[in-house]
This record gives C-alpha cells, sequence and structure tokens, in this order.
C-alpha cells in the first residue's frame, strides 16, 4: 500500500559555519553541528490526520521543511504522495500546501482576499475558482468581514485564519500545519480545528501532517500520534494506545514548596520518571511522577519533606498524552 | 500537449500574481506620486541649469540652441531612465532576501511554478509601476524644460526602450538570486552600486565624455548603451557627432546579447540557488 508519507531512516545534520579559529574537532563530529532528524521512520496513510508531538527543537519543522520539498535530507528516504523528495519534488508540489503558526508571509498592502488569491495563482488556481473558493473559506473561518481590509491592519489570530484560507485554497491532497493554532484565542483555535477534522474525515483522500505543543489538541483531533524527541521518534500510535501503555504505570501529580533539589527522586525505585514545572504566580512546584511502582509515593513525600518543603496536594490521574510524553521524555512540553 | 499547455498556464498565472503587489501598490501608495515624480524633477533640474550656465549669452547662436536643448534632454532621459535602475537595484534585486525575511520565500520554493515566473512577475510589475513614473517624469521634465525630440525612427526607438528594459531586469532578475546569497549585506551593495552606475553609466552626461574605453566597459550594465543609443535616436543632430559610444543599430544588437545572457544568468543562479537552499537550509529561513 503506497502511503501519503513515508520515511525511512530519515536523518538531517545541520552544519554550522563556525569561525575558523573555533572550529575543533569532537569525538569525530565538529563542533556546533546540530542533529535535527535521527533515523525517523514513519508512515502516515492517506486519509489519516497525523500528529507529531515533540517540544521546541525536537525535529518536527525540520521533519516538515524536508516534506515539503525545502531541505533535502542528509540521508535516509522521505516520500510524499508516492514521490521521492530528493529527487522528484515538482509533483510533490502540485499536490500539498503548508500552514505555520505565527507565519507573516502575504503582503501588508494588499488586501487580506488579494493576498489569498496572490498566492493560489502560484498554483495555477484559475481566478474565478480561486476568488469563489475564498470567498467560502472567509465565510467559515468568520473572517467575511474583514475581506477587503489591508493586511497589515488585521490581528495576528485574523492573519493567521488568512493563512489556513491560503493553505486549503489550493485543495491539496496533503497538507502540512505547522503548530497552526500557535497563539490563537480559544475560539479562534476551536474554530480552525473543526474546520481541519472535518477536512479530513468529510472527504476522500485528504491528509494531514499537524505538529503541535498542545496536547489537548493533538488528542482531540489527531488519528495517530507519532511523539518525537530530539530527532528521533520515541513512539508512534493512536492516542487510546499510547495512553492505554502509560496507563500500565501510575501517575501521581504533586504541588509543593519550591524544592532545592529534584535529582534524589530519580534514585528512587519504582520512579519511571518524572516531570517539574514551576507556578511562578502561586510561588509553588508542579512534579508529576511516571510510576511502575505505587509505593515509591512514600518516599517521594519522605524526599520532599526532607528538604522542609510542605506538600499543598497529591493526586493520583487518569494518564494523558502529557504523561506519555513525561514518560518518554522525562520532561512537560511547556 | 495539455501538459505543456498546464505549466505554461500556471506559470503565467504565477506571473501575474507575483506581479499584482507591485501593480496594485502604486494605487494604494498615492504619495509615490510626489516622492517618485516630483522629486527626480529636483535632481533633474539642478543638472539643467548647470547645461543653462555654460550657455549663457548664446541665445542668438542656432548651433549653441540646438546644442543646449540636447543636453537638456539627455537630462531629462537620463531622470527617466534612472527610475529603472532604482527600481532594477531596490526592488528587483534586494526582493528575494525581503521575501525571505517576510517569511514568503519558504512558501514560493513549496509552490509548483517555476522559480522564473516568479522573478519575471516581480519585472513586469516592477516595469509597470516604473513605467508610470518613468512616464511622469519624461512628460513634465519635457514639458518644464521645453525640451524639443525629434522622433525619426519610433520603432527603433521603441525597440531599444524594450530591450534596455528587458536587459535591466534580466541583470536584476540575475542578482536578485546572488543578493539572496549574500544575505543581509544585500543592500549594501545596492548603496555601493547605486552612485558609481549613475555616474559610468552616464545618466546626466553622454557616458563617452568618460572615455570610449570607460564607455564601452560600462556598458555591461544595459542603462549605458540604452541611454546613449535613445539619445541618439531623440536627437539626431549632425553637431552632436562624436559622442556616442556606438551606432544605434550596434547597440541595440549588444542589448539582445544582454538581454537573454542576463535572462540565461537568472536562470542558472536561481537553479543553483534552490540546490543550496534544499541542500543547507538556510535560506528560506529568516534572520541568517
Amino acid at each position: 500500500m503506497a502511503y501519503a508519507i513515508e520515511t525511512k531512516d530519515l536523518s538531517r545534520l545541520f552544519r554550522r559555519k563556525l569561525p575558523l579559529f573555533k572550529r575543533r574537532k569532537s569525538e569525530g563530529e565538529p563542533v556546533g553541528d546540530t542533529q535535527a532528524l535521527d533515523k525517523v521512520d514513519l508512515q502516515v496513510n492517506e486519509g489519516e490526520l497525523f500528529g507529531l508531538l515533540g517540544p521546541n527543537g525536537a525535529g518536527k519543522t525540520t521533519l516538515i521543511k524536508i516534506l515539503c520539498t525545502l531541505l533535502l535530507p542528509s540521508s535516509g528516504y522521505a516520500a510524499v504522495a508516492g514521490h521521492d523528495v530528493t529527487k522528484d519534488p515538482f509533483p510533490i508540489r502540485r499536490q500539498i500546501n503548508m500552514v505555520s503558526g505565527g507565519e507573516t508571509s502575504g503582503y501588508g498592502l494588499l488586501t487580506v482576499r488579494e493576498n489569498v488569491w496572490m498566492f493560489s495563482q502560484f498554483y495555477g488556481i484559475p481566478s474565478k475558482t480561486a476568488k469563489d473558493k475564498i470567498d467560502e473559506l472567509m465565510k467559515v473561518f468568520g473572517l467575511w468581514d474583514k475581506r477587503n481590509e489591508k493586511v497589515r491592519g488585521i490581528s495576528t489570530g485574523q492573519r493567521q485564519k488568512m493563512n489556513m484560507i491560503r493553505g486549503f485554497v489550493t485543495d491539496p491532497s496533503i497538507l502540512f500545519l505547522d503548530e497552526p493554532t500557535l497563539g490563537l484565542d480559544v475560539n479562534a483555535a476551536r474554530v480552525i480545528r473543526e474546520y481541519v477534522h472535518d477536512w479530513v474525515k468529510k472527504q476522500k483522500g485528504k491528509t494531514v501532517l499537524l505538529t503541535t505543543h498542545y496536547m489537548a489538541e493533538a488528542d482531540l483531533m489527531c488519528d495517530r500520534i507519532a511523539i518525537i524527541n530530539k530527532g528521533q521518534v520515541l513512539a508512534c500510535d493512536t492516542p487510546e494506545n499510547l495512553k492505554k501503555k502509560a496507563g500500565q504505570d501510575s501517575t501521581f501529580r504533586l504541588e509543593v514548596d519550591p524544592l532545592k533539589q529534584t535529582e534524589p527522586f530519580s534514585a528512587i525505585a519504582g520512579v519511571r520518571n518524572f516531570s517539574v514545572n514551576s507556578d511562578i504566580v502561586k510561588n509553588t512546584m508542579k512534579l508529576t511522577f511516571i510510576l511502575s511502582d505505587e509505593s515509591a509515593v512514600s518516599d517521594i513525600m519522605s524526599s520532599v519533606m526532607a528538604q522542609g518543603a510542605k506538600i499543598h496536594s497529591l493526586q493520583k490521574t487518569e494518564p494523558t498524552l502529557e504523561d506519555v510524553f513525561v514518560a518518554m521524555c522525562g520532561r512537560t512540553l511547556e | 500537449m495539455t501538459a505543456t499547455v498546464n505549466r505554461l498556464s500556471l506559470n503565467l498565472r504565477a506571473m501575474f500574481g507575483r506581479s499584482y503587489p507591485r501593480v496594485i501598490g502604486m494605487q494604494r501608495e498615492p504619495s509615490w506620486l510626489f516622492f517618485e515624480t516630483i522629486l527626480p524633477l529636483l535632481g533633474i533640474a539642478a543638472y539643467v541649469f548647470i547645461y543653462k550656465g555654460f550657455f549663457l549669452g548664446l541665445d542668438a547662436d542656432p548651433a549653441a540652441n540646438e546644442r543646449l536643448n540636447a543636453m537638456i534632454g539627455f537630462v531629462v532621459i537620463g531622470g527617466t531612465m534612472i527610475a529603472f535602475w532604482l527600481n532594477v537595484l531596490w526592488s528587483m534585486a534586494s526582493q528575494l532576501y525581503w521575501e525571505k525575511e517576510m517569511g514568503n520565500l519558504a512558501l514560493y520554493m513549496m509552490a509548483p511554478m517555476s522559480r522564473m515566473a516568479l522573478l519575471a512577475g516581480m519585472a513586469v510589475g516592477g516595469m509597470f509601476m516604473t513605467g508610470t513614473r518613468a512616464i511622469v517624469t519624461l512628460v513634465a521634465g519635457i514639458y518644464v524644460f521645453g525640451v524639443v525630440l525629434t522622433v525619426t525612427s519610433p520603432l527603433l526607438i521603441l525597440a531599444v526602450f524594450f530591450v534596455t528594459l528587458i536587459a535591466l531586469y534580466g541583470m536584476g532578475m540575475m542578482l536578485a538570486s546572488l543578493y539572496l546569497l549574500w544575505g543581509r549585506e544585500a543592500w549594501h551593495l545596492s548603496a555601493l552600486m547605486e552612485e558609481p552606475i549613475f555616474l559610468v553609466s552616464g545618466f546626466y552626461f553622454p557616458a563617452k565624455a568618460l572615455g570610449q574605453s570607460i564607455a564601452l566597459g560600462a556598458s555591461i550594465i544595459p542603462a549605458t548603451l540604452g541611454l546613449d543609443a535613445l539619445r541618439q535616436l531623440l536627437f539626431p543632430s549632425k553637431a552632436l557627432s562624436g559622442i556616442w559610444i556606438l551606432p544605434p543599430d550596434t547597440e541595440l544588437a549588444i542589448l539582445l546579447v544582454l538581454a537573454v545572457l542576463f535572462l540565461f544568468l537568472a536562470r542558472a543562479s536561481l537553479a543553483y540557488l534552490e540546490v543550496l537552499a534544499r541542500r543547507e537550509g538556510r535560506l528560506t529561513s529568516r534572520h541568517q
């Protein structure tokens, strides 16, 4: 079966050009190089809404750039719509589009409608067809009132809606969405999520690859999710299966006074992994523990109290995608 | 056959799409009328009065009057063509760099259109926008300074004008790729090239005044030969013989060669740029 997107052993190394006097070798690798992707294997089926979940610098955008034919892999293979991204980029470009969160593309002196129309022309869409489609999408995304406003005069959220319309107006087979709801208010994000979900599910042959920071977004929207960290895919499954796997462990959340040391937790028997987040407003520390043995809780509490910190709350919770991520990466996405 | 037609249609649409912001931008910013036409006229006026100063007291001499009319005409035509040179330098050569900074370049690079269609769109839009400014400057210059033009070969004049524009914008298309490779230093290069080209291309005087060898060397900039040919054709006076670089038809032939050469180099450098962009991954990322 042909996949909409397929990668095999896909790697990407960014070589950083350093001043001559700073160049030196460290275990065979020049200082400053970044391994953005490391032997990534992925298969995304046609008609799937596939999520890539990972922190900043995990390699999500690098992967999208390679799949969008903007970047060559250092090694390995990647194919989109059955075409090799390295050898055969042109047929891919006709079938894809990409929208990034916080994108500032377009020209400020053009109106919202003109801007989207201009980008549609780069895909050869007849002007009338493009304008009709733009008007339809403007209404769906709640941008109809702003259609004749100059782009430099609209808000960030409105701009992101315009970018989404730019992505959909070319009716791509495969759409890449890189943090599409970044910085949007709840309502605008909801409109976008709903439209993307319906677009994939109500039509045949449409595929979306979505990267996001937001666990709930990935959980809600995606058929399958790949968790990526430091350029490597750590897990790839449905949100339910990922949570089930995490469910074999127990998740405990503690809110305590700020701790001076958190390293001792790693040494406690039964602690699989944990993450730490500070709440500056409440001046507390939030700890999430993934435990293979629940009896470790008493040792954790003893360790907290040994540092003279007060425990504000302790909860055992159902596993979430966040917990899956903590179990694998030892940190949260925030 | 259908594939060829589809490809042609795609690239024509892409070209039209990219030219649109430049065409419409002129209407959206009415201030251009002042900045782009009145201010250049002041620069032209300065040179006109210098030439008038040289010819003071020679009003009764028909040969002197003919020469003065030609000199003022040279300045007005040079001032008109400056608009195109500035547009090539600032709005063509630097444009891909600004597109990258704005976040548009990545979207252009992943679109299925030919990259030459993108550059051609920028060029056509630039020509249209600048053409309007140039016409206003030319008409105002002729009217204000009372220049008398002699149009004996209108087709040849049009041919020289359009081939000069194609060569100039071809050069701009080539520079656009190179400037992108050079990154954020690009606009310094534009600033560096602006005044020296005004001088060696003879925007305000016949370029041959610098010497035949310098004038021929400066002919790599299409504006040099274009201006020289246009001036010869619009002021065909025997009194001016000996101040031209080459005969106008020879200059037209060289301009044609330059136009083809620059378009070929633009295509080659753009193809190279795309390979480099994909290999190094830095050309479509901003602030690099």
